[in-house]
Parts: C-alpha cells; sequence; structure tokens
C-alpha cells in the first residue's frame, strides 16, 4: 500500500520534472546514447550549462505564448 | 456501452441540463456559483466524452496505428514523443494567458447569463473543436503552422493573410494587455512596486538557472515564488513609507513609459536572463492561482449578485459600447472561442504528440480547461456588488471624474452603491482608490481577494488584492514579452526577404532596429489607450476580439477547406458552422465599429464628434490638447477594422472557391498529408 503511494509520487515528480525541464539535460543525454554513441559523425556532447543555453534559445523560437 | 456506463451519463446529461435551465430561467436576487460551475462541469464532460470522441473517430478517423512525427522525425529537441500529460501541461500553458481572466470580466457589464452561455457553447462547439482539428492537421503534415497549412491547401492569399493576421494580434494584444497592467499600477505604490520586484526577480531566477546551477530548473522556480511571495509584502510595507511610496506613485503616462522600456528590453536581452524565468514563475503562479481559486469557490460557493441580463445588453454598457450581439461574443474570445490557439496547435504541440488519439484530450480538453477558467474569472466578476462592480470598471468619461458623480450615476443605472463604501473597499484592499480602475484587473483582484479572503483569512484583503495583481501583471508581461520577440522574429523574417543580414535573429542592429519598430507599433497603441479619456479599454479590446477571431475564422476555413478535399463534405459543417458564426459576428461587429452613428460605438463617428467639439471650443484645455491625436487614432482603429474584415472574407470566399473547385472534380492543390507509416511504439509502451 505504502510502496504503492510511493511509486504514485515517484510518478507524479518525474512529470513535474520532465514538465517543467528541469530533467532536459538528461534526457539529451539518453537521447545522445541512444542515437550517436555509435556514430562516426556523432555531434560533440554538451556540458549541461552548453546544452542549457541552446535548449532555452530554441524553446523561445516562434510563437510559444498565447493571449 | 454498457447499461451502467449508459445510465451514468444519462445523469450526466440530467443534471448539466437541470443547471443550464436553473442558470437560465433564474430571476431572483442572486443565484449561487454552484450552478455556473455544475453547469459547466458537465456540459464539459458530456461534449469531451461524445461530441471530441465522435470527431476524433468520425471526422478526422484518427489512426492509433500511425506513427505520428514526434516519432518519424524523433530528434531529442522539438520533435519527441512525449507522454500525454506532458504534453497537455505545455499546451494548456502556452494557451491559456490572461485573456480569459479579461474578457469576462468586461463582458460581465452584460450580466453573467450571456458571457456564460458563450464562454460554454463557444468552447465545446467552437473553441476546443478549432484547436483540435487544427492540432490533427498539423500533426498529419509534421507539424506545419497554420499561414504554411494554409498556404498548402488553399492557396498563397490564405498563408499571407494568415502571418499578416498574427502580427497585427500581436500588436494589438500586447498594447491592450500594457494597457490592463498600467491600469492596475495607476497611483498604486503597492501594486507598482511588487510588478516592479518581479523584474529584478526574475533576473536573479534567470542568472541561477544559467550559471550557479545550470539547468535546475525547479529549485530556481522554488526560489523565485518565494522571493514572489515575499514582494507582495514588501510592496504593503513601501506602501507605508512615506519616503518610498512616493517613489512608486505615478500616473498613467510615465508607467506606459515604463513599460514600454521594458518591452523593448524583454525583446534584446538574452532569452535566459528576464524572458525564461519569467515564464517560470509566470506559470507556476498562474496554474497555483487558477488551482486555489477553484477550491476556494467550491469551498465558499459564493453567491452572485449581479443580475442574470443588465439593461445594457441595449449597448449603453459604461465599460465598453455596443449591443450584446455582437459585442459579448467579440469581448470574450479567449475562453470560448481563440484563433490564438491554432498558432499553438500548429506549433509546438503536434511535434509532441505519442499517438494520434492524444489530440482529443491535449487540444479538446485543453480548451476545456481554459473555458473552466474564464468561467471562474466570470464568477468572480460577479460575485461583487453590480454597484462596486459599475464603480471600479466605468472609465471618468462615462460616469465622471469625482467619486460623488460616478456614484450618482451609478445609481441612476439602478445599482446601489455609495462613497463611503468605496473608500472603505480600498482602504480593505490598501488602496487609495478604486473608482475607475478599468482594464478588467483590479476588479479580477477585488473578487478573488474577497473569494480568498472569505475561505482563508479575511483579514489579508490587501495581501490577497496585491498578490491577485502580482498574478495577473506577471503572466501579462510573459505575454508581452514572448509576444514582442515573436513580433521581432516575424518581423527580421519579412525583412530576410530583402536584405539578408537584417533576416539575421543574432546580428544585433537587425536586432535592435526590428524589436523597435515592434515596441513602437505596440506601444503607440498604449500611448493613445493611456491618455484617451474612455480608458482605451473599451477602443483596443474590441479590436483586439475582432482580430482574434478573424484568425479563428483563418484557422476553420482552412480545416473545412481540407476537409471538403479529403471528400468529407458531409462532415464539413463541424468546422463550417462555428466559421460562419464567426463570419457573422466579426463583419456586424466590424461593420458597427466602422460605421455605427453612436459616437461610443462608431470609429469615424467618434471621429466626427471630436472634430466638430474641438472647432467648437466645446472642449476642455486638456482634452483638446489630445484630440487631434485621438481624431487620428479612430481613423487608424477604422481603417484597421476594415483591413481586418477585408482579410477575414478573402480567406472565407479563396475557401469557398478551392472547395467549389474540389467538388465539381476541378484540379485543386493536392492534400499535404505525409503518407501512412506504422508506429513502431507498441500498446503498452509507456509514453515519457
Amino acid at each position: 500500500m505504502l510502496k504503492n503511494v510511493f511509486k504514485r509520487l515517484c510518478h507524479v515528480w518525474h512529470l513535474i520534472r520532465r514538465l517543467s525541464g528541469d530533467d532536459a539535460y538528461e534526457q539529451y543525454l539518453r537521447h545522445h546514447l541512444a542515437f550517436h554513441a555509435n556514430t562516426l559523425d556523432a555531434p560533440p556532447l554538451l556540458s549541461r550549462k552548453e546544452f542549457y543555453k541552446l535548449w532555452q534559445d530554441n524553446k523561445w523560437q516562434g510563437i510559444k505564448r498565447c493571449c | 456501452m454498457a447499461w451502467h456506463k449508459k445510465a451514468g451519463w444519462s445523469l450526466v446529461a440530467l443534471l448539466g441540463a437541470f443547471a443550464l435551465a436553473g442558470i437560465a430561467l433564474h430571476r431572483g436576487e442572486s443565484i449561487n456559483a454552484l450552478w455556473l460551475i455544475t453547469a459547466a462541469v458537465c456540459i464539459y464532460a458530456i461534449a469531451y466524452r461524445f461530441y471530441a470522441a465522435w470527431i476524433a473517430a468520425k471526422v478526422l478517423t484518427v489512426d492509433a496505428t500511425r506513427a505520428t512525427p514526434a516519432e518519424r522525425l524523433d530528434n531529442g529537441r522539438d520533435f519527441m514523443p512525449t507522454n500525454k500529460w506532458v504534453v497537455f501541461g505545455h499546451h494548456f500553458a502556452a494557451i491559456a494567458g490572461p485573456g480569459p481572466l479579461v474578457g469576462p470580466t468586461l463582458a460581465a457589464q452584460f450580466g453573467y447569463l450571456p458571457g456564460t452561455m458563450w464562454i460554454l457553447i463557444g468552447a465545446v462547439l467552437g473553441g476546443a473543436v478549432q484547436d483540435m482539428v487544427t492540432l490533427f492537421f498539423s500533426m498529419r503534415r509534421n507539424g506545419r503552422s497554420l499561414g504554411q497549412m494554409a498556404r498548402d491547401e488553399i492557396g498563397a492569399i490564405g498563408g499571407t493573410a494568415a502571418l499578416i493576421g498574427t502580427f497585427m494580434i500581436m500588436i494589438i494584444l500586447i498594447a491592450v494587455l500594457g494597457l490592463v497592467v498600467v491600469n492596475a499600477m495607476k497611483h498604486s505604490p503597492w501594486a507598482t512596486s511588487t510588478v516592479a520586484a518581479t523584474i529584478p526577480i526574475a533576473m536573479l531566477v534567470g542568472v541561477y538557472m544559467r550559471n550557479l546551477r545550470p539547468g535546475r530548473v525547479l529549485e530556481a522556480s522554488l526560489l523565485g515564488l518565494v522571493l514572489l511571495l515575499l514582494s507582495v509584502f514588501l510592496g504593503g510595507w513601501i506602501d507605508h513609507q512615506e519616503g518610498l511610496r512616493s517613489l512608486f506613485d505615478h500616473d498613467g503616462l510615465p508607467l506606459a513609459y515604463a513599460v514600454i522600456a521594458y518591452g523593448f528590453a524583454a525583446a534584446v536581452l538574452p532569452v535566459w536572463l528576464l524572458l525564461a524565468p519569467r515564464d517560470y514563475l509566470s506559470t507556476f503562479v498562474k496554474l497555483g492561482t487558477v488551482f486555489l481559486l477553484a477550491i476556494a469557490i467550491l469551498l465558499l460557493r459564493p453567491q452572485i449578485h449581479m443580475p442574470a441580463v443588465t439593461q445594457f445588453v441595449d449597448g449603453t454598457g459604461p465599460i465598453f459600447g455596443g449591443k450584446l450581439f455582437p459585442f459579448v461574443f467579440i469581448t470574450i474570445a479567449c475562453g470560448a472561442i481563440s484563433g490564438f490557439h491554432a498558432l499553438i496547435s500548429s506549433g509546438t504541440t503536434p511535434k509532441l504528440l505519442a499517438n494520434e488519439r492524444d489530440i482529443r484530450m491535449i487540444g479538446y480538453g485543453g480548451m476545456l480547461l481554459e473555458s473552466f477558467v474564464a468561467m471562474m474569472a466570470m464568477i468572480a466578476a460577479t460575485v461583487l456588488e453590480p454597484g462596486i462592480y459599475f464603480a471600479i470598471n466605468s472609465p471618468p468619461g462615462v460616469v465622471g471624474k469625482e467619486a460623488v458623480d460616478a456614484i450618482a450615476k451609478i445609481n441612476s443605472w439602478g445599482f446601489v452603491v455609495t462613497v463611503e463604501q468605496m473608500q472603505q473597499l480600498a482602504s480593505d484592499m490598501g488602496e487609495q482608490s478604486l473608482f475607475a480602475r478599468i482594464g478588467g484587473a483590479p476588479s479580477l483582484a477585488v473578487g478573488m481577494a474577497s473569494i480568498f479572503g472569505t475561505a482563508f483569512g479575511k483579514g489579508m484583503l490587501a495581501i490577497w488584492y496585491h498578490f491577485a495583481i502580482m498574478f495577473e501583471a506577471i503572466f501579462i508581461l510573459t505575454t508581452l514579452d514572448a509576444g514582442t520577440r515573436v513580433g521581432r522574429f516575424m518581423l527580421q523574417d519579412l525583412l530576410g526577404n530583402f536584405n539578408k543580414t537584417l533576416g539575421e535573429t543574432s546580428y544585433t542592429p537587425s536586432v535592435i532596429f526590428t524589436s523597435a519598430i515592434v515596441v513602437a507599433s505596440w506601444g503607440y497603441f498604449l500611448y493613445i489607450g493611456v491618455i484617451d479619456p474612455n480608458g482605451g479599454v473599451n477602443i483596443l479590446w474590441p479590436l483586439f476580439g475582432i482580430a482574434n477571431q478573424m484568425l479563428a475564422a483563418i484557422a476553420l476555413s482552412v480545416a473545412t477547406g481540407i476537409l471538403v478535399k479529403s471528400n468529407k463534405l458531409r462532415y464539413a459543417w463541424v468546422t463550417g458552422l462555428p466559421l460562419l458564426w464567426l463570419v457573422t459576428i466579426t463583419t456586424t461587429a466590424a461593420f458597427q465599429k466602422i460605421f455605427s452613428d453612436d459616437v461610443r460605438i462608431g470609429f469615424f463617428a467618434a471621429a466626427n464628434d471630436l472634430s466638430a467639439k474641438l472647432a467648437t471650443d466645446g472642449l476642455t484645455a486638456d482634452k483638446a490638447a489630445v484630440a487631434p491625436q485621438l481624431i487620428f487614432n479612430q481613423h487608424l482603429d477604422a481603417y484597421l477594422t476594415l483591413f481586418f474584415v477585408v482579410v477575414l472574407w478573402v480567406v472565407v470566399l479563396d475557401m469557398f472557391r478551392v472547395s467549389l473547385r474540389a467538388l465539381t472534380g476541378k484540379p485543386v492543390l493536392k492534400l499535404s498529408e505525409t503518407p501512412h507509416e506504422s508506429s513502431r511504439l507498441v500498446e503498452g509502451w509507456v509514453r515519457d
């Protein structure tokens, strides 16, 4: 029972992190590992700071907020 | 469907019909807000379960086994299969701005009934349908934007119209939102200092996320939220310090200049420093406050004191002129149907969907939630005594500058309120005066403060009031930042066709030049709004409404055109009927705004009236000084309205032309849908 509640809370926390972009870097690392780890032309792995800058700039291109 | 499910849904339908009939037929002193909430929830549930499901299955023929662009084009950045709740959160945060709060507050001048009915019916049959079908069609086209879809499916005219329309709406929207903030801060040191404090707080959060602890969004946001709450208390402290309060006690004009300067800075500064952190804070504050308001309304079940329908349906309303038809439908755009959403539904969201099925929850459900926010704003505005509501929202140009005159005028309409009552209310809210605080934000804040105060502690009314002002201001300013930046990108994109360097988004002279043009454009309308003795909102808000509904009509035209071209003529009414309604209200409203003889409605009538008064010395010196600018602006607004309505008709007629050609077997642009590809994301796969 308690274990179930804990699992649920973990899931919600996971969603909040995903929603806010708190885990964006971890996600990027996973993506990099999955798609570029063994390729010759792999783009260089970005540091957390470099990634964050790029991610922010990318996020705010185009219409992201409305009335 | 199993019998118990049938019985359950019948019960929901019955309860909804009962609540709706209760609202519509009730003619007593006051009605409980729970009736509105019940009607809304039941109608949303029925519409979502049946209408949205039917549209998804029959009209759009959603295919859960088909790979979405997020799966096919996954690049770990903008295209990425994402958990549907996460997409829902992103989508809702993007579509829900200050619009659904301001519109219903202004439309409450007609009584609670017209606005409420439009919010409910407009959302389930219009807004939510528009959002869902646009999301679907964009998803089937690799996440193409509305403008691109219009170009691909109808022709170049539609695409260009969507582009110009978007830019114009942005300008008007930012101006009117800026005006709302300025009016909330006018001669309120508490509100001004709190709103001002949000800027360094956002920057601090930005530096934290960028340099101190890169990418730690949640802990930085938490820090910012604590500081924001402190800033509300700090504002109260400043308000009591003789020396300090004068620093933040200003007229509308200097505050407007400050907002303009801020807008320019926000568009030029790097995203991470101001825009991104402010957006985090505003999203958290927005979601938290809306949730808190819903809880408070459920706990408190407040009585609504506004009559169901007021005498102002005849067009003589003090907040804005014009009859119930068409102006209630123009005033409440966001919350019922908002064309702007089509830009989000054809922007980020379609690139994140992991499964086609998710469009119902995200497109249709997201809009229903926004509609619910509009409903809460309507409740917060109408729980106020109508006398108080009109005293706060009526401009001095209509009721007079002096408190005694305003009260006499409002009493003459049959709404009871006294000068003492208004003074007491102002002092409870920690303000000097609440007369003529137009724009909707202060009256919404008073409504929210009285709901929060009763539910969570009455002693803190002033704190709640300024918390509510901060809540409105912070995401209005986010829309202002983001909108100015988008305007700048669009302009750079356009100029890039003529001069390559001007099109580079990182070329500083171009950034400064284009930002200045965008800021000057909305700054002009903001300036005129501030110097207008009738408050400006009465001009700008309908203009925004017309523009926004025009964009919705473009989106629905594209959708209807695609349905006809896909041999789904028998279902074309799903988007065709809301389109017909939008064309009717937008055209009627535009016609009246241009040609009406009533000086409070017609732009030309108002300009001519002012010219005549100016010529015969019928104006006081201060009014005469600004009259030429106001006259020029009224002409400009008239031509702008004309432009909107012409664009609207061009797109609609073009859609008709294409549809007719398709129906008669003549060649048309081919459907630009991407071919079917089966999804590799098998059933049961955890989508995140």
